[in-house]
């Protein structure tokens, strides 16, 4: 009987990555802890190491195998005997521990459409903006941020990147790849893990007319510099009558990841759009992210850019036209609909997307918003959509309890009462700290079925 | 912007160790340090420069206690805290920078204000809530800000201005200046885990940053004694590798030549430097404080043993011969002075309703 080595994830939310290099062959003598193997993501690379002693039987993915699913089968291992054969087999599974992301979704593969980030199979209308012929391009969405970043530099000799991780290590979800080497440690500035302190000084450095980045690792931390984000930066254009600017981005992770538990699993959307003085983006594809991202580096406000992890690696068409801006503060209608507006933004995308394509199956056509700025809110494009549909679902995940969908539902309510013909539905994130374990995750973040459910309840259906 | 790693240049003279029980008293002998890190006395002024002095730290005084008066008749609103006893520190710092080096300090901040050179007027109907005000009445005593003067504000969160002065010593570097930034902060703000921060980046990036702690014994109600581990507040920079000196406060002249000395330091490239100054603050915390945590005899003490306008004009008499009838022209020009923006301040409308909605962001050109 043989040992299974399966693709190991790198990250929480990694799917899948290529196999990059074999370091042994079938017929070689493996001992446990021995590097057998090189993988890698956009992301990262590492060394997979045999978990067991044992003979490599069979590989099974050659090398320069790209896009191989976590958990797949890369190699087989024979075992020195049949005892040791089955004890092996178990710690194999036992000394799995990358497997965790996977393992519920493979106990209900029936729901494991919820979280992935598959194509959708709704087709997405394009930028109508964009002129015709434009040529395009497919990037992740982590490839089109640090993107945005170089041409940026390229064009600003003020615009500096700063944070922790951002330029020897190129950054700890990779979106800052290559720009040391592009523009050096005087622009691509490695601190101490003090955001606090950090913070504070790019808010100083803007505030003497340099155009800082400043990339928190996640959003999580951010909180450490509360203060510097609102009360240093937000409000100091408004006292001082319009005499002080501060023009500074601040942009990270935002939202759940993958099984990182409560301090680590959480969308601030709400938060900072609470507060006047900020602007507030949330993209979801890797075109508005790239435009965006140059938007907010140029505009003359503390903006607040929120990225999510499970998007980084997601690819995307990204028109190639030179300079490519979008303007700050325009949702976005990603597919036309009749029957339900679906208002949602960032990683709440992908679950609109997943039950839109469920919900035309039973011949309700939902029309799409993705809001893509929060702060200030297009809420026009909502409401001529409410107009047209008469019912509206938001899915974000935020919290509930004042939530950006429950100000948009105030909004929506108060401008267009008489068209609505049900109530507003939210779909959020549970009214409870992210919990651990994988079932419980699951039920806490929003879905697809979820998104469904209340489509149907305010369809009437 | 490489690490590099110096050896301390710390004075280090003063014996340390834990605060004895006798020194949790909060009356404790408030003069207990030595003035002046070099052990001298600082060189003497000028005439001219005793002169501009005396105005200077007079304008100061004599606006704060009008500020005052105006908040008892309900003109100005809020908080406001007042900056007479200290006006020695902001004046010799003043006086050790040069046009177009930054300065950014926290909540009591008019002597800052009016020391780089902000007019009188608009710092006075910025208490009142009025239009000419720098912040056209939408900041309020601790929110002003001056770009032409390098002002920076203004920050009414207590250490917030440290990593902000920070950024701003980077800003210099980044744009190959030799501008510093001075960063005032007081005794209290000396404990928050911002300073260290920012302490740490500027020495490990060398920045061209002088901390400027002010050190006038309260933060708020609670003693340096009370509330510091370590006292001696010009050591805190000791494990980052950033020299730092005490200097007595209430002489400007010893303020101005220490500041002169970090000045040179900074702008030679060395990074950070600290001035522990050692002040004292006649008045409350603020408007609505009764400073009951302190002796009234300790405030008369440092009041008439140490006040640092007595000590100039007290100069200006004997070592440099200027008549009572001289004085008293200087002291009229600068009532006329703060009367005026006393006057102004009332005389100015309150901002217009339709500024309630503006400067909340501003409008982009379009991406």
């Amino acid at each position: 009987m043989s040992i299974k080595v399966t693709m190991p994830a790198l990250s929480p939310t990694m799917e899948e990555g290529t196999l990059a290099k074999w370091h042994v062959k079938e017929g070689d003598t493996v001992s446990s802890g021995d590097v057998i193997a090189e993988i890698e993501t956009d992301k990262a690379t590492m060394e997979v190491e045999a978990a067991d002693d044992g003979t490599v039987a069979k590989i099974v993915v050659p090398e320069g195998t790209e896009n191989v699913k976590v958990n797949e089968v890369i190699a087989l291992l024979a075992g020195e005997d049949e005892d040791t054969e089955s004890v092996s087999e178990e710690k194999v599974e036992s000394s799995a521990p990358q497997e965790k992301t996977e393992a519920p979704k493979a106990e209900e593969p029936d729901d494991a459409g919820d979280e992935a980030p598959a194509p959708p199979a709704v087709e997405v209308a394009s930028d109508p903006e964009l002129p015709e012929g434009t040529e395009f391009e497919e990037q992740t969405v982590r490839e089109a941020l640090r993107d945005a970043m170089a041409e940026e530099m390229r064009r600003d000799e003020r615009v500096f990147v700063m944070g922790e991780e951002v330029a020897q290590y190129e950054g700890a979800y990779k979106v800052t790849q290559g720009l040391l080497a592009e523009f050096g440690d005087k622009r691509v500035v490695d601190t101490p893990i003090t955001e606090h302190g950090f913070t504070g000084l790019g808010v100083g450095a803007a505030m003497a007319g340099l155009r800082p980045i400043v990339e928190f690792m996640t959003f999580n931390f951010a909180m450490q510099a509360m203060d510097h984000i609102i009360n240093s930066a937000a409000k100091t254009r408004y006292m001082s009558g319009g005499q002080m600017s501060c023009p500074i981005v601040f942009r990270g992770p935002n939202g759940p990841a993958a099984r990182v538990g409560a301090q680590h699993s959480q969308d601030y959307s709400s938060w900072y759009a609470h507060v006047p003085g900020l602007i507030v983006i949330a993209p979801y594809s890797a075109m508005d992210a790239k435009g965006l991202l140059k938007a907010a580096i140029r505009d003359p406000n503390p903006v607040v850019f929120l990225e999510n992890e499970v998007l980084y690696g997601k690819s995307f068409d990204v028109p190639q036209i030179d300079d490519y801006t979008l303007p700050i503060g325009k949702a976005r209608v990603m597919k036309e609909g009749t029957d339900v507006t679906l208002v949602s933004y960032s990683h709440g995308i992908t679950y609109c997307l997943d039950a839109m394509a469920k919900l035309e199956e039973e011949g309700i056509n939902a029309e799409l918003i993705d809001l893509r700025t929060i702060r200030p809110l297009d809420i026009d494009t909502v409401i001529e959509s409410v107009k047209k549909t008469n019912r509206v679902v938001t899915v974000d995940e935020t919290w509930p309890h004042c939530g950006v969908g429950a100000e948009i539902a105030a909004q929506v309510q108060a401008k267009a009462f008489d068209y609505l013909d049900a109530p507003i539905l939210r779909v959020t994130q549970k009214d409870v700290p992210m919990p651990y374990a994988a079932n419980l995750e699951k039920l806490a973040l929003p879905s697809a079925d979820e998104v469904i459910e209340a489509v149907k309840t305010v369809c009437y259906r | 912007m490489a690490t590099r790693s110096r050896t301390s240049a710390t004075s280090g003279k003063k014996t340390s160790g834990k605060t004895s029980s006798s020194a949790k008293n909060t009356s404790r002998n408030p003069s207990r340090r030595k003035s002046s890190a070099s052990g001298s006395a600082p060189a003497d002024f000028g005439k001219d420069e005793d002169m501009q002095a005396y105005r200077d730290m007079l304008l100061i005084r004599r606006f704060e206690e009008k500020a005052g008066q105006m908040y008892g008749m309900g003109l100005i609103g809020g908080f406001c805290h007042l900056y007479i006893g200290q006006e020695a520190v902001v004046t010799g710092m003043k006086g050790a920078i040069e046009d177009g080096d930054q300065v950014v300090t926290s909540y009591r901040d008019h002597g800052h204000m009016l020391a780089v050179g902000m007019d009188p007027k608009g710092v006075m109907a910025e208490l009142t809530g009025r239009e000419g005000g720098y912040s056209k009445g939408k900041g309020g005593s601790m929110h002003m800000f001056s770009i032409e003067k390098n002002f920076y504000g203004g920050h009414g969160i207590v250490g917030a201005p440290v990593p902000i002065g920070t950024g701003l010593a980077f800003s210099n570097q980044y744009n190959d200046t030799d501008r510093v930034c001075l960063t005032f902060f007081g005794d209290g703000a000396a404990n928050q885990g911002q300073v260290y921060e920012s302490f740490n980046m500027a020495e490990l990036w060398q920045l061209p940053v002088i901390y400027v702690i002010e050190n006038n014994r309260y933060a708020m109600g609670t003693s340096v004694a009370r509330s510091s581990a370590q006292t001696d507040l010009s050591k805190r920079g000791l494990s980052f590798n950033i020299p730092g000196e005490e200097v007595d406060g209430m002489d400007v002249r010893a303020v101005r030549e220490a500041g002169q000395k970090a000045v040179e330091w900074c702008r030679a490239g060395k990074g950070p430097y600290i001035l522990e100054m050692m002040t004292y603050r006649y008045r409350g915390h603020s408007m609505s404080d009764p400073a009951k945590y302190r002796a009234k005899e300790e405030v008369n003490k440092m009041r008439s043993e140490h006040d640092p306008i007595e000590q100039v004009r007290k100069r200006l008499i004997e070592d440099h011969k200027l008549s009572e009838d001289e004085l008293k022209n200087i002291d009229k020009e600068i009532k006329k002075t703060v009367n005026e923006a006393a006057e102004f301040a009332q005389a100015s409308p309150e901002p217009d309703p339709s500024e309630l909605w503006t400067d909340v962001v501003e409008l982009s050109e379009g991406a």
